[in-house]
């Protein structure tokens, strides 16, 4: 009587403990991310660039090649990789420190370039590995260890929405918001993911996903908690759906 | 009949399997593993549908889903 | 022997790192070396090799540490400030053990400065202008050829040494025109088995600089410690121009040396006999050679185009065993050769 296995871990994942705390988004989306390296058998030829930030050891997690570049350069670092080696399948993986704080030049600008790279962007509305600081994504009044008294927009800004601010640029082929508070959303976030891999491997330029996703530690809340707060506070302001799919033309309607 | 299989000591306690179960057939152990965290337990595997949204929502891929060949 | 040219300094290493592989170029404007990266938009599509210009330095540089570490050869240039802002990369760089080429055409500092030729940069460039203990090599041309010949030997003092490479020129070189006979390809490669090509038949590999785990990033240092010793074993370069049986020796670098060769041979003229202690390399410096070129001496007179930065190495190598007397320009000036004469003079014979 031996047990069929329907699911388990995606081969493309190591079978080895990560640092992410419990409740953490990173984990469910490198687990997305094997999932689909294993369904398009993309292991094999797959360059990671990996962030400054709680991502930074995700060169642990996947069985791929991997770079870790300086905080913020990883779009830039992703360009000089695919440009050297076009038929990878380079994967730039960034949270909203690094991707819209101080690597926002490098971001709007391979995003510009229409770079043929896949960058999957992690929005948990704080600076994880260094203790919970506001990020640019950070929300009004959410408290943080450098907004104690919660996020000031009459002093720090608002949090920036990233798919909106990169619509408005040409080249980009593929932008998408989803998030993975919960398993209708994973499973659409995996969707995404699978069909901003395959455009690049199809050679049809930038695809760039956001990712909603909990950071309880620095929430300070419960996993289920922080999901919620995905649901109910986070995804009012950063709305999920399609912004741009030149493949389609048709923006499907933002939920 | 289909089941979960739980890692137990890959488990972090962070629940989110439990609130994602339609059955509602997972429940947090008062039994910790061995880095002192309550992991979750099958209360009714007779009632698992295999839809696989406990492991589809862990993290750390505590998780798989099994189909036995129906003998209990 | 190719045919002799006549050259700008910055095309002439331009087409030196296309003759020596460079396939990836990428680039910021800044003057005085645009001329490197018009020059390399122009040829590098015509042989099917890739040009970017970048949003800044700092992606530029960043560009070259993710092409290099999958293996290619690639450079990027820019000037005083512009490589202030690469420094961040160059310690990644160094970390990660990538190997890489960049040119500095040197500018008047501090801040924008001016854009007139200066060695200003000397401690930036030479003493380590990043975090962490590690060292670029570093290369002072002083003429057009000597340009050309040591940004192709760059690449592969590189690729040998897993290091970063930097020619480290000025304003003046980059824009003056001399004769220049195009250095043959060396033909030289490497293995490079670290390089980031996809886990296909083999395991997955991992370049990086972040060693977080208890002592592991000690050993990585003493490992790089290693690498920088047996660098300064086998790559010092100088000239020793007269100094055998001088009593004078004039130490300087690229376009301060050649000042100080005009008057050294004015000097010679009227029976001062003086000579030209000229560091090739400026990382790994070399120390013993200055040493013995300078025992026994009257004086030892550093020249820069500078407050005087090159001028601690000097007294290292000399170790007060001869006076050592500082003559330097900032800002974009140079000292002229009659100043350097005078000032010799002034020791009396």
């Amino acid at each position: 009587m031996a047990d069929k296995i329907l699911y388990t871990r995606p081969r493309s994942i190591r079978d080895v403990k990560t640092h992410y705390c419990p409740g953490c988004g990173h984990g469910i989306v490198h687990k997305l991310i094997g999932e689909c390296l294993d369904e398009m058998n993309c292991r094999e030829k797959t360059l990671l660039v990996a962030p400054v930030g709680c991502g930074v050891l995700a060169y642990n997690y996947f069985d791929v090649d991997a770079i870790e570049a300086p905080h913020g350069r990883a779009p830039a670092v992703a360009t000089g990789m695919k440009r050297a080696r076009k038929d990878k399948l380079v994967i730039s993986y960034q949270g909203d420190g690094d991707l819209l704080a101080i690597g926002t030049a490098e971001t709007i600008h391979a995003a510009n370039r229409g770079e043929n790279i896949t960058v999957i962007f992690i929005n948990n509305a704080i600076y994880g590995m260094t203790g919970g600081q506001m990020a640019p994504t950070t929300m009004e009044g959410q408290v943080t260890k450098t907004t104690p008294y919660g996020r000031d927009v009459t002093d720090v800004g608002y949090p920036i929405r990233a798919c909106e601010l990169l619509n408005t640029l040409m080249a980009p082929y593929y932008i998408e918001r989803v998030s993975v508070h919960d398993v209708p959303n994973i499973l659409k976030a995996k969707k995404a993911i699978r069909r901003a891999l395959q455009n690049q491997l199809d050679g049809k330029g930038y695809s760039f996903i956001e990712v909603l996703s909990m950071c309880p530690t620095n929430w300070g809340v419960d996993a289920q908690t922080g999901a919620d707060w995905v649901r109910d506070v986070m995804m009012p302001y950063y709305p999920l759906g399609v912004f741009r799919d030149k493949g389609t033309e048709e923006a499907s309607r933002v939920q | 009949m289909k089941k979960p299989l739980i890692a137990i000591e890959k488990c972090k306690g962070c629940g989110l399997c439990i609130g994602a179960c339609p059955k509602k057939i997972l429940e947090l152990s008062s039994a910790f593993n061995k880095q002192g965290v309550n992991y979750p337990v099958c209360k009714d595997e007779s009632s698992c549908i295999g839809c696989k949204f406990c492991a589809v929502i862990c993290p750390d891929c505590v998780i798989e889903i099994a189909e036995t060949d129906g003998e209990v | 022997m190719g045919k002799r040219v006549l050259l700008k300094g910055n095309e002439a290493a331009a087409e030196a790192a296309l003759i020596a592989g460079c396939t990836h170029y990428f680039a910021y404007p800044i003057t005085p070396q645009n001329e490197i990266s018009a020059y390399m938009a122009k040829r590098m599509p015509k042989l099917n090799r890739t040009f970017l210009q970048a949003e800044s330095e700092i992606a530029a540089c960043n560009m070259v540490y993710g092409a290099a570490a999958t293996g290619v050869r690639a450079m990027t240039s820019s000037s005083s400030p512009g490589i202030a802002l690469k420094q961040e990369a160059f310690s990644y760089i160094a970390g990660a053990e990538v190997p890489a080429v960049v040119i500095n055409m040197m500018r008047g500092g501090p801040g924008l400065g001016n854009i007139a030729g200066s060695q200003g940069d000397y401690n930036m460039c030479v003493r380590g202008g990043s975090n962490g203990d590690f060292h670029n090599l570093v290369y002072a041309p002083s003429t057009v050829q000597e340009l050309a010949d040591l940004t192709l030997k760059a690449f592969d003092v590189a690729e040998k040494y897993r290091i970063l490479a930097l020619i480290l020129g000025d304003g003046y070189l980059a824009q003056m025109s001399e004769p220049c006979v195009l250095p043959e390809p060396s033909g030289e490669r490497h293995e490079k088995p670290w390089a980031l090509t996809g886990a296909e038949g083999r395991d997955a590999q991992v370049i990086k600089s972040l060693r977080l785990a208890d002592g592991v990033l000690e050993v990585h240092n003493r490992h790089l410690e290693e690498k920088y010793k047996a660098v300064e074993a086998a790559e010092v370069m100088f000239e020793n121009f007269m100094c055998d049986d001088a009593d004078f020796i004039l130490v300087a670098y690229g376009t301060a040396s050649r000042v100080c060769k005009a008057a050294v041979m004015r000097l010679r003229e009227k029976g001062v006999k003086a000579g030209v202690f000229r560091p090739i390399t400026l990382w790994p410096y070399p120390y013993e050679a200055l040493s013995a070129a300078a025992a026994g001496k009257k004086k030892v007179l550093t020249v820069e185009m500078s407050l005087g930065q090159m001028l601690l190495d000097v007294q290292l190598a000399v170790r007060g065993e001869v006076p050592v007397d500082f003559l330097g320009r900032p800002g974009g000036g140079v000292p002229m050769v009659d100043e350097v004469e005078e000032r010799v003079l002034s020791y009396g014979r």
